[in-house]
């Protein structure tokens, strides 16, 4: 992984919550405040997916949620990353057992990297972001998202 | 010029790119000015209440810190309460006092996110900033104690999981010390800063009546005048030994308005008073153990002799917390009912949206500390024309952005 060439480019990023307890959605957005400040290295929130080339999705994916993760990711123009941040959107976790769920997430979109812990803590999602920027790369020379 | 007069239709949801839960939210706007407003929760349910019906209550504690990660304590101990009552457990002193010290650090952690989530809203992202970073220091604090930094998991039935050691008592005061030396640039910062006053002074206003009559909670409840605050009126956990009085905002100035810029008063000032209770409590900790039981075998068996019905309370952040939990001679319960205190507050919305302009939405919608809200996309609708179009969350927060820049010039 060449990681000072691929920091020529930012790493944009939309997050989609899908049901979750909040507890990722808060720690995502304290790595990228002051303390963890991912926003140095140019990774930030955008407000729409057109403009994302990473999809952060946390939470379990409730039944209303399904469809419209759906479209958000196809809305993503390619190469595209999905990462699940949390254990509830990699297997259910606690919420596996409801009814009301159609998840985890790699049952909806295409899942490229997985974060687990409950709620992961920001180092964890720094290092899932790194491994993002490593399989962006690859996707950029030609291999296949799939 | 007909047009202007015709009602638009502004559904807002579910999905925001920042933080907050999805939420549903249709405007009639006229113009610039709103002239009503209706809401559509439920996106993110998850069935928990159903599912804790297949659990034990020793699992359950589990489950009702994944009702909110931001109230990682709240729902447990307000339901941890409710079981005590029914199967009749007495919780050691000790425990009280971790439980209501973990509480204030909650409150603080959650107080100062939301500050710099207003702050964002403002379009004043630099204390928005300074705002997360200052919150860092509650979180190690809360690290430090329980072990995460998110859904403590630190309550047990009958008492908590982890003890506060000798050696805790030094960082955590340390910490305590940094949020007093930093109180005072807090205040400064946040009200009295020029746009700050000008953008929340009399926006979203609620009168006390209203605020009654809706039956809201916590800091939106007592920006409007209403002295509830159930760690005065109903003390539970080590309240009963402090002298708690609720924060209304005549602590800062004399009249109450209800506004938004009243309940970032409350807000901050209730960060004092959190500093204040953990004070005292370390310093009059009690010495003892901190579960009624320790074995998790011993809890059960104190739920399978039990029969009854009971209510929880807790006074979170954002207001009054309820469990209802009703058990028969079983280990799983066989009713559980949770109100979170945002349900409370999410009503008033119609009513204080109502009137407001379009650029104040963000702020209004943030002031009462909703637990799940957004506004990523907006749909503008000219029924009579037909036509429709589209604003994203970023283009109404550009319009607010817009609005604090001139009144700065
Ligand atoms: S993984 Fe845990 S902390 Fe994250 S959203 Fe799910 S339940 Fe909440």
């Amino acid at each position: 992984m060449k990681l000072t060439k691929a920091l020529n480019r930012s790493l944009w990023a939309f997050h989609f919550n899908s049901g979750s307890c909040n507890g990722c959605d808060i720690e995502i957005v304290a790595t990228l405040t002051p303390r963890y400040d991912l926003e140095r290295f140019g990774v930030k929130l955008v407000g729409s997916p057109r403009h994302a080339d990473v999809l952060l999705v946390t939470g379990p994916v409730t039944s209303q949620m399904a469809d419209r993760l759906r479209r958000v990711y196809a809305q993503m123009p390619g190469p595209k990353v999905a990462m699940v941040i949390g254990t509830c959107g990699l297997s259910g976790g606690i919420f596996s057992t409801s009814y009301n769920l159609a998840g985890p997430v790699d049952q909806i979109i295409p899942v490229d990297v997985y974060v687990p812990g409950c709620a992961p803590r920001p180092e964890a999602i720094i290092q899932g972001v790194v491994t993002v920027i490593a399989k962006l790369e690859r996707l950029e020379v030609g291999e296949r998202n799939d | 010029m007909t047009a202007k007069k015709v009602p638009y239709i502004v559904p807002v949801g579910p999905i925001h790119p920042a933080l907050k839960e999805p939420v549903h939210i249709e405007l009639t706007v006229s113009g610039e000015e709103v002239i009503s407003a209706d809401f559509t929760p439920g996106q993110t349910h998850r069935g928990i209440e159903w599912m804790g019906l297949s659990r034990n209550p020793v699992q359950i504690v589990h489950l009702t810190d994944r009702i909110c990660g931001i109230c990682g304590v709240t729902h447990s101990l307000a339901f941890a309460r409710a079981v005590e009552q029914i199967a009749d457990i007495t919780v050691p002193e000790r425990a009280d006092y971790v439980r209501t010290i973990i509480a204030e650090f909650e409150r603080i952690q959650s107080h100062l996110l939301w500050a710099g989530v207003a702050a964002h809203e403002l379009g004043f992202d630099t204390l928005f900033y300074l705002a997360w970073r200052v919150r860092e220091g509650a979180m190690d604090a809360i690290e430090l104690i329980s072990g995460n930094r998110v859904n403590y998991d630190i309550i047990q039935i009958g008492g908590v999981r982890r003890d506060i050691t000798e050696d805790q008592f030094e960082p955590i005061r340390r910490c305590l010390a940094n949020y007093k030396d930093l109180f005072g640039k807090l205040k400064m910062l946040f009200l009295e800063d020029a746009v700050i006053n000008s953008r929340c002074k009399g926006a979203g206003r609620l009168s006390f009546e209203k605020a009654m009559a809706y039956s809201t909670v916590g800091p939106t409840a007592r920006a409007s005048g209403c002295t509830a605050d159930l760690r005065a009126d109903y003390p539970y956990a080590a309240y009963g030994d402090l002298n708690v009085k609720p924060v209304l905002p005549t602590v800062y100035s004399n009249d109450i308005n209800g506004d938004t810029y009243d309940r970032i008063v409350v807000r901050i000032f209730e960060i004092a008073q959190s500093i204040e209770i953990i004070e005292e409590c370390l310093a009059n900790m009690p010495v003892g153990r901190i579960l009624w039981e320790e074995k998790v075998a011993g809890i059960l068996a104190a739920c399978k002799k039990a029969k009854g019905e009971a209510v929880g309370l807790h006074e979170a952040p954002r207001g009054e917390c309820l469990h209802y939990v009703a058990m028969d001679l079983a280990e799983i319960p066989i009713a559980w009912k949770v109100k979170a205190s945002s349900y409370s507050n999410l009503h008033v919305w119609p009513l204080i949206l109502k009137g407001a302009q379009l650029a104040d939405i963000p702020i209004i919608v943030a002031s009462i500390d909703p637990c799940l809200s957004c506004t990523d996309r907006v749909v503008v609708t000219d029924a009579a024309a037909g036509r429709t179009k589209i604003f994203t969350k970023e283009e109404l927060t550009r319009l607010s952005y817009e609005k604090t820049r001139r009144l700065m010039q």
